[in-house]
This record gives structure tokens, sequence and C-alpha cells, in this order.
């Protein structure tokens, strides 16, 4: 296991291609998820006896399901272009986590199961069976693989490695053979309502708590509601918002936000939850059950809007996949998404990210700033990458990346970028995300982190950055626990709508 | 009529039958597998015409490749104009007659055989030097390759050196789509050339040529990015909603 002793590695002043190490991570391997974590999601407790075929048959089903696995297994050239653009192989210089190295742990198998050359003539394709070692081998690096989809943006035909993974671990998990941390965080999502396992009442304590928190520090009444039926929004943030540091700074902004609007908002204990791990395994029942909470509080609490706070993927999630799972958004015309569609108010976006929210309010005049309360920070953004590659904000293409850099020229007055190629949709992931985000792969964080590092440095020396603002929850966790490793403080990172909080104007409106 | 022609007649039909039902197999698979969920990829277009116009983009400049890395967009991108040109040229073997826009392109031809010749020789190198590269390459992955470039060299040879009788090579041609059979000049140089053509258009249907087809139908590409708009539904996902 991951000691407190891991090194990151050394930073440069211009990021290189490693060397080829082989077998550089082979022995990374996140803990596997226990009998009962498993049976809890409906997956077989330990790996059953006939996973070999069981296993081929979930890789048949899958290629009959979802047409983007089966022409990525296709259509790969083996051209090289994304061989260089993982932030695992440019930290680790393990091959194998190069992306197309990465799809060519299943496609050698697809290609010896599901193909005519691979079955007559599989040293020459490079078809394998799926032996022991082999599915040993996915474990390991399909869990060392954050989804983040940065490879995709350079191949020539859109092969998403994300699509790949997301299908091994389904296959893997159907087999038995699941990955403790996120199994264990979705369970636990079922069973409490949230991520970090937060109940109601202790929800409701801690919203108190922050009440009075913020009266003390601001003088002003902020509220933070809970379970208000009526409320015109329903606000669906990460549970990391509700106490873990800085996220919880962001929290404090969207309630100033709505304050200042005078919008009437709640929280729901029964969703208080926006994060949806059921896309890190690639499971469209979990991914579904998931988020039809979020649907059956906005109906129970008849509001108006559905509004996101700051998280990747769970952006990602609504913006992208909510009308489809649970009818969230507009433009149905069957009864089950009209129900709800028909209570919303489409004057709006719906789901509307906070800072589209924020924005737009900014754009109105309807919120005012003293900026130069934010000017003790240099400011840079760090693009969360399933909010850059994965979804949208606004009316036009890349308002994703406007947007929340908008935000943050409205209320600081600092702001530099980071080096071109690593921002917008390049944006190199934090090296956390995608069900990775455990202790038990801190090393593969660690060096994963060495791009988006090596230009965070370069910006923090030459223009004195010394605030890397994002708008993902695990981001925020992420670079809290590797930034210390590179020798940067770990209060460098922070949410948007921190800084929204440190800047806004209270006034009695 | 000679052994020679009767072999390359029945293998150029065969070949043509493999070739054409096997993308059709595969193309109809591609579109009645479906999407459950909407991926498009930054830059996703917000309509239809954006997606045409991406699509455009992708195919004849190679946009996402020249994202990545200049030499291989170089390379890539010389072989694929070159080969199509090539193709083009190649219409006056099939045509009577010629087209007029074929026959303007004709002197092009040429040259471009020599572009798709450098372009390929690039990618091999590129195959061979570059560490990466060579990790992920399969033997398949060579063969294409040296596949690719003895049609360009046999046929290059055929324009500058050796040069056959192509009124013959013509007739032939034009014999077997109009199920008219004539004699194929024997000549060795041409042997080899139409046995490799003969050879890439069996073994497209299976293999990585399917890149061809696969774009057009890559979720990532093809997607508008319209999810809150729209509410998208597959089948599968569809029943299970009912439920
Ligand atoms: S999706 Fe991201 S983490 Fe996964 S292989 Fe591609 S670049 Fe690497
Ligand atoms: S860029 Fe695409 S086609 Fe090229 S090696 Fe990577 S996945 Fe394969």
């Amino acid at each position: 296991m991951a000691g407190p002793d891991i090194k990151a590695p050394e930073m440069r002043e211009y990021s290189q291609i490693p060397a080829l190490q082989p077998g550089a991570m082979a022995a990374t391997k996140s803990f596997v998820a226990n009998e009962k974590v498993q049976e809890e999601l409906g997956f077989p407790g330990t790996l059953v006896d006939d996973w070999h075929d069981k296993a081929i048959g979930k890789m048949g089903e899958l290629l009959g399901k979802y047409r983007s696995l089966k022409v990525f297994m296709d259509a790969c050239v083996h051209c090289g272009a994304c061989s260089d653009k993982c932030h695992y192989f440019l930290g680790t210089g393990d091959p194998k986590n190069m992306p197309v190295a990465r799809q060519d742990l299943m496609r050698s198998v697809y290609r010896r199961h599901f193909t005519a050359a691979g079955k007559v003539f599989p040293k020459l394709v490079g078809a394998r069976e799926l032996t022991r070692e082999v599915l040993d081998e996915w474990y390991s690096y399909y869990y060392q693989c954050s989804e983040c989809r940065r490879c995709s943006v350079f191949c020539p035909y859109g092969i998403d490695t994300a699509e790949v993974t997301m299908a091994a671990r389904e296959i893997l998990d159907s087999v038995g053979y699941g990955q403790k941390y996120t199994n264990e965080i979705i369970g636990k999502l079922h069973k409490i309502g949230n991520n970090l396992g937060l109940p109601g009442p202790a929800l409701a304590n801690t919203l108190e708590g922050l009440e009075e928190d913020v009266l003390e520090d601001s003088g002003v009444a902020v509220r933070y509601p809970l379970d208000v039926k009526g409320a015109e929004v329903l606000l669906i943030t990460p549970s990391a918002d509700f106490f873990a540091e800085p996220h919880i700074e962001s929290l404090i902004g969207y309630g100033k936000v709505f304050h200042a609007a005078g919008i009437s908002w709640t929280l729901s204990s029964k969703a208080s939850e926006a994060g949806n791990f059921g896309m890190f395994i690639g499971n469209y029942e979990q991914l579904k059950k998931i988020a039809m909470r979020v649907r059956e509080a906005a109906l129970e609490l008849g509001v108006k809007r559905i509004v996101v706070g700051e998280c990747g993927h769970a952006w990602r999630v609504a913006y992208s996949f909510w009308n489809t799972l649970t009818g969230i958004g507009e433009g149905a015309k069957d009864p089950f998404a009209v129900q709800l569609q028909s209570q919303l108010d489409h004057r709006y976006r719906q789901p509307m990210h906070i800072c589209e929210l924020t924005w737009d309010l900014i754009r109105q005049g309807a919120l005012s700033f003293d900026k130069s309360a934010n000017d003790h920070r240099i400011v840079t953004f760090h693009d969360s990458c399933n909010v850059a590659r994965g979804s949208r904000m606004g009316d036009h293409a890349g308002g994703q990346f406007e947007i929340p850099r908008n935000i943050i020229r409205a209320v600081a007055n600092h702001f530099v970028e980071m080096a071109p190629g690593t921002t917008h949709e390049q944006t190199f992931c934090c090296g956390g995300g995608g069900g990775i985000l455990t202790d038990d792969l801190l090393d593969l964080r660690i060096k994963g982190s060495l791009p988006r590092m090596e230009t965070l440095n370069q910006v923090a020396e030459g223009q004195g950055v010394n605030f890397m603002a994002t708008i993902c929850a695990i981001c925020k966790a992420h670079f809290t626990k590797i930034l210390p490793y590179y020798g940067f403080k770990m209060s460098m990172v922070g949410g948007v709508h921190q800084l929204v909080s440190t800047a806004i104007k209270l006034g009695d409106k | 009529m000679s052994t020679a022609t009767l072999l390359f007649t029945a293998l150029f039909y065969l070949a043509t039958a493999v070739l054409l039902a096997g993308l059709a197999w595969k193309i109809a698979d591609y579109g009645r597998t479906p999407a459950p969920l909407l991926i498009p990829l930054t830059p996703a277009p917000t309509t239809q015409g954006g997606v045409v116009l991406r699509m455009i983009r992708e195919v004849a400049l190679f946009e996402s490749l020249f994202k990545s890395n200049l030499w291989l967009w170089a390379f890539g991108w010389m072989f694929h104009v070159g080969l199509a040109l090539v193709l083009i040229r190649h219409l006056r073997y099939f045509t009577e007659p010629v087209w007029a826009w074929v026959a303007v392109l004709q002197p092009f031809g040429v040259y471009a055989g020599l572009v798709m010749a450098a372009g390929l020789a690039g990618l091999w190198a590129r195959r061979m030097v570059l560490e990466r590269i060579r990790y992920i390459s399969t033997p398949s992955d060579h063969l294409m390759l040296i596949l690719l470039l003895g049609i360009a060299a046999s046929g290059l040879m055929m324009k500058f050196f050796f040069h056959t009788d192509i009124i013959g090579v013509k007739e032939f041609f034009l014999g077997l789509l109009y199920f008219d059979w004539q004699p194929l000049p024997s000549d060795g140089p041409l042997y080899v050339h139409l046995t490799l053509v003969a050879a890439l258009m069996l073994v497209f249907p299976f293999s990585k040529l399917l890149h061809a087809p696969g774009v057009f139908f890559s979720p990532t590409r093809n997607q508008v990015d319209n999810p809150r708009e729209a509410r998208h539904l597959s089948p599968w996902a569809a029943k299970m909603e009912s439920k």
C-alpha cells in the first residue's frame, strides 16, 4: 500500500514525454471490493467460477448495447496520436497507461472472441485469450484511468478510452471483481443518501452550524435550507460541500448568491449528493438509480428549477444524462418525463449549473462585488475534465470555459491562464477523478498530477499565482491531498464560488 | 483465355463481393447498435449542420490528428490525400468515355502516387523508430503498411519503368464491369499490383481499415450536443423505464 513516504516526480520547466518503463505500475492495484459491498449492488460477491465465459458473455452484451464500444474496438489504427496524451502515462512512463495500450487490453480479447481475424490469426493481429493474468491486468490498468477523455480529443476517430474503461469495469463487476472504493460509495449512497454517508439529521445540524458561522463572519443571516417544500430552486451539490475544506467555502458562496438575488432555494436530504459513481463503473442501472433520487426529490419538493453545484462528473451526468435517465430537462413527450418537465420552469435551463445561475445574475446586475476583497489572490483556473469535455454551459459551444472565467474576472482582479494546450478541452485531469480518489492509489494519483503541477508551477513562479480555482469536488479533494507533495500549500486550491463568496456584497435588499 | 486472366477475373469478383458485403454488414451492424447516452466530445456542435461540418473537417483535414502531432498528421494526410487522388486517377480504367473531372485530375494522379508512398514511408518509419508506437504495433500493423507500400510501389513502377498495356488493362476491367470478359495483359508488375490490391480489398472488412466507416459512426464525433433540449432514449433504455 501507498505510504506517506511517496515522493512526487520532479517538476520540469517543460513537460516531456517519458521513456517507456514497462511494468512500472503493474503492481499498483486499488483494493478489491469485498462480498458485502459487491452484493449490495447486486454484483457477485467474489470472482465467480465461470468468470471467463461470463466475462466474454458480458462483453458481447455490451457490444450489442453500446455503439461506442463496438466502433471503438474496430476503428483504432494504432496511430499513436493518443499515446502521449494521458497524464497517467506522462507521470508513470508505464506503456500500458498509454490510452491506446489501455484500450488494447480489451481490444486484444475482443479480437480473439469477436473477430474472424483474431480467431484465425491471433498472433498477427495481437489477439489474446482472456486469462487470469489478463483479467488482473484489466483490474490494475482500468482502475488507473480517470475516464477524463483527454486522449479522445486527439484521436482521429474520437475513440474514447473512458467508454472502454467503463465497459471493462462493468465486465469486472459482473464477474465479481469490483473495486472497493467506488462500489462502497455507491452502496453508501443508496443506504444513506450521499457518498460521504452523512445522514439527514447530521446534515440538518451541519447546515444550521453553517448559518451561524456565516452570520458571525458576515453579519448577514444567510440561510442554508433543507427539504423546504415549494422552494423555487433545488440545489444538488456534492456531499463534500457540506463539510470538506475547501468545498464548504463554495457552498457558503452558493447560499450568498441565492440570498443576494432573493431566490428561494433548498437542499434535499434525499438527494444530498450530486455525484454519481454509477458512471465510473459504466453501469447504466446504477447510473439511473442514483439519478432517480434527484427526480424524486424534485417531485416531492415541487421545485421549479434544479441547479447543480461545483462537481465535474456530476455536471456531466446532470447535463448530458439526466434528461435521458430521469427526464430532468426539456423537450420530452413521454408521460414519465412530462410528469416532471411540466412542473419545471422552462424560462430557465434545466438542469442549470450554479455557474450559469451566478453568471446570469451578474449579467442582469443582480449581484454586486467588492473585487478588491480577492486582491490577496492571483487566480488561475483549472478546467475539470468532465465539465470541459463531457458537458457544456450557457447557450453556445464553449460556454463551459467562458462562464467560470467570466465569473472569476467579475469577482477578482488578478486572473492568469495556465499554458495553452493544458486548459479548455485539452485540460489535464487533476489525477484523481473517475473512481481513483482513494488512498490505496495515492502513488498513481501523485504521479498522474505531474502534468498539471508542472503547468501550475509555471504560473506560480512566473506570475505569482497562489490560487487555483476549480469547479469539481474531486479536483478539490485530490489537489488538497497532493499539492503538498509538490511543495505547494494545500489551501492553494478552491472553488469559483469561494471567490464569489469572498467578494459578494450582501447589502440589505 | 489464359489461366492468369481466369484467375484474376475470379479474384476480382471475389474481392469485390467480400469488400462490399463485408462493409455493408459492418455498417448495418454499427447502424443498428444503439447509443444509449449522449457522449459528444468538446468542441461539440449544437446543431446537426454543425455535426456535418465537424465530420467534414475531421475526414478531409484530420482536424483532431492535427491537434495531436504535426508529423503524424502530415504523413497520414499525405498518404490519404495521395490515395484519394490516385483512386480518382484509376477511375479511367472503369469509365468509357472518361468523365471530364477525372480527366482534369489525371496529371495530379502521378504526383499523388509519390506523395502517397512518401506518406506511407513516413508512417512506417514512425512505427519503427518511435518507442511508443513500436510498443503498440502488432505484426498486422506493419503488414498493412507493407501491403499499401507494395501497391504504391508496383503502381509507380508501371508508370515510370515497366510500362504496361493500359489499354488492355482498361478492357479487362470494363469487361469485368459489363460481364464481357477480356484478357488481362500478361505482365509481372501488373500481376503483383493487382494481387496486392485484391488482398487489400479482401482484408478491408476484417481489419483496422474499418476506421473508414467507423469514423462516421463514432458517437463522440457524430452526436449533436443538445441533451438538455431533447430527450434522448435508446430502445433498451426505454424498455427499462416502462418496467
Ligand atoms: S481517459 Fe484520461 S485517464 Fe483514461 S486513458 Fe484517456 S487520458 Fe488517460
Ligand atoms: S489516436 Fe485513436 S486511432 Fe490512434 S492509436 Fe489512439 S485510439 Fe487508436
